[in-house]
């Protein structure tokens, strides 16, 4: 099993959100984060004065999913939240030992 | 005793209540532009004034502004607590307590101008036992001496200051700048980024000063007649040219027009037109807005180039707005308007009474924020600050940010014990 984690920008949530869904992804967790990479932060002026804002509002979107089917889920995840433009935002996969459903106590695959 | 007027009292009231309204206004307006994390103190500070200052007034305010008969540095103390005026007591064509109700206003929002100045950082207590103090030896002789028929009002006759250019903002402005001399910086200035935390408030807050901002202006007539309605349209416009002015100002400088700013010129403007509105045409007034928008625009800046923490800019709207309206009143006076031409003699007068207010108030102030500052502690301890005034100062925060753990401290209170979410000392 992996971990797709999607750091994207905000705007884009509903429309990556309905392409995965339409994917067959039926379940996520959606936070909202703060961050910067190459795309800085930006600038913003109060009474004359400029404030460097470094942390520029993101979403952070997480799912957890059966190896087979990550390639797929990651190219939907960058094809739906690119716009070209700097601060698009990243996708990283990482491995997962186990997932529990808290609720039947399934364990693996079954629980996802 | 002049005959009461029905038309002009019923406006005296309906204004008195609308000045009242400026100081929750400010409040909003004040605190929109603190930090998330002292947001509360920020409004308390304006709402410990709406409850200090009342009281104060009635006890021996009003005697010492306007109660006695004496014309030199107060009115006196004949009229402590009131005494004497009764339901029958007249004050022109209004009875004397609807003079003494709106005049009661005008104190109120006067002290709490300055509290934006001191953001994050004032010990409350000493801050309200500050608003005893400050309307006492300050406020109360000046607006004596501005609008009571005192020593400077004598001595410079004719002075121009129809609403409280002097009494009020420059007044508020120079005791606001001796405050943060004595008190210092807040923790991180010129570091941290300080940004208002909802500029939904600041417009909202401005607009409700805007509003009640015509009770002062036109109210200070007294009456319901042609020169509060002159006063009324020139407050509206020059209040419209300074937020232009202001965006001008912006657009050029920082290319963006900004919405604190819109707020801010229309404070600026406000306060300008406030001593001079009843003196001036419309075209005067659009000329004393614009100058004020723009020249305010640029004053704010300054405290961070002379290093001093005027947090929320009273100093840089309030006091050198108040000193363009009551100096450029001096020049376009129409005598038209108030019996008064421009001149130059007129400003000199204009100028040798805004500086003694302002030097009155600078030096009052520092030396009473200094002894209070020596005795009791004006300022709170570093980690208080830190951590935010609403939590440490008033056991309040103002938004909850985290909504699980914690739970009720203390069942002392009738009733099941609530969980108190977020609570962080469970």
């Amino acid at each position: 099993m992996k971990l797709v984690t999607a750091v994207i920008k905000p705007f884009k949530l509903d429309d990556v959100r309905s392409a995965l869904e339409s994917f067959g992804v039926h379940g996520m967790t959606v936070s909202e984060a703060s961050g910067y990479g190459r795309q800085k932060g930006h600038t913003e002026v109060y009474r004359g004065a400029e404030y460097t804002v470094d942390l520029v509002p993101k979403v952070r979107l997480e799912v957890l999913l059966d190896d087979t089917d990550v390639d797929d889920v990651v190219e939907v995840i960058v094809k739906t939240s690119q716009t070209g433009r700097i601060g698009d935002g990243k996708v990283w996969v990482a491995p997962i030992d186990t997932v529990v459903r808290v609720r039947t106590g399934e364990r693996g695959v079954e629980a996802l | 005793m002049e005959e009461l007027n029905a038309g002009d009292t019923a406006f005296i009231l309906i204004s008195a209540a609308m000045v009242l309204l400026m100081t929750p206004g400010l409040a909003f307006f004040y605190g929109g532009m603190t930090r998330a994390k002292s947001v509360l103190n920020m409004m308390m500070m304006s709402f410990i004034a709406l409850a200090t200052v009342p009281v104060v007034w009635v006890l021996w305010g009003y005697s010492m502004a306007f109660g006695g008969s004496s014309t030199g540095f107060i009115a006196g103390f004949d009229a402590l607590g009131m005494s004497g005026v009764t339901p029958e007591s007249m004050s022109g064509s209004i009875p004397e307590f609807a003079f003494s109700a709106f005049q009661m206003m005008f104190a109120i929002i006067t002290v709490a101008l300055i509290s934006g100045a001191i953001a994050d950082r004032a010990k409350f207590g000493t801050w309200a036992l500050f608003t005893v103090l400050w309307v006492t030896l300050v406020y109360f002789p000046v607006a004596h001496n501005v609008w009571g028929g005192g020593w400077l009002a004598t001595t410079f006759e004719p002075i121009i200051d129809f609403a409280g250019g002097t009494a009020v903002h420059i007044n508020a402005g120079a005791a606001a700048l001796a405050l943060v001399l004595v008190i210092g910086k807040r923790i991180g200035f010129q570091r941290d980024p300080m940004r208002p935390h909802n500029l939904p408030f600041v417009m909202l807050g401005a607009a409700l000063l805007w509003f009640g901002w015509f009770g002062f202006n036109a109210g200070s007539e007294l009456a319901a007649d042609g020169v509060a309605a002159a006063m009324l349209i020139n407050t509206a416009v020059a209040t419209a040219a300074a937020i232009l002015g202001w965006l001008v100002v912006e657009v050029v400088r920082d290319k963006a027009a900004t919405s604190l700013g819109a707020a801010s010129g229309a404070i600026a403007g406000l306060v300008a037109i406030t001593p001079s509105g009843a003196n001036v045409s419309p075209i005067g007034a659009i000329i004393i807005g614009v100058a004020a928008g723009v020249i305010t625009a640029f004053a704010v800046s300054l405290k961070y180039r002379l290093g001093y923490d005027d947090s929320l800019d009273v100093v840089g709207i309030h006091m050198v707005g108040g000193l363009v309206g009551s100096l450029l009143v001096g020049l376009l006076a129409a005598e038209a308007f108030g019996g008064i031409s421009g001149s130059v003699s007129q400003l000199g007068r204009q100028a040798a009474a805004s500086f003694i207010v302002l030097g009155y108030s600078f030096v009052v102030t520092y030396i009473l924020g200094t002894l209070l500052d020596k005795t009791i502690g004006f300022r709170i301890k570093e980690e208080e600050e830190v951590a935010g005034i609403d939590m440490t100062t008033h056991a309040e925060t103002a938004y909850e940010f985290f909504t699980s753990g914690g739970s009720l401290a203390k069942s002392g209170h009738a009733g099941a014990s609530v969980p108190v979410e977020g609570k962080v000392n469970a």
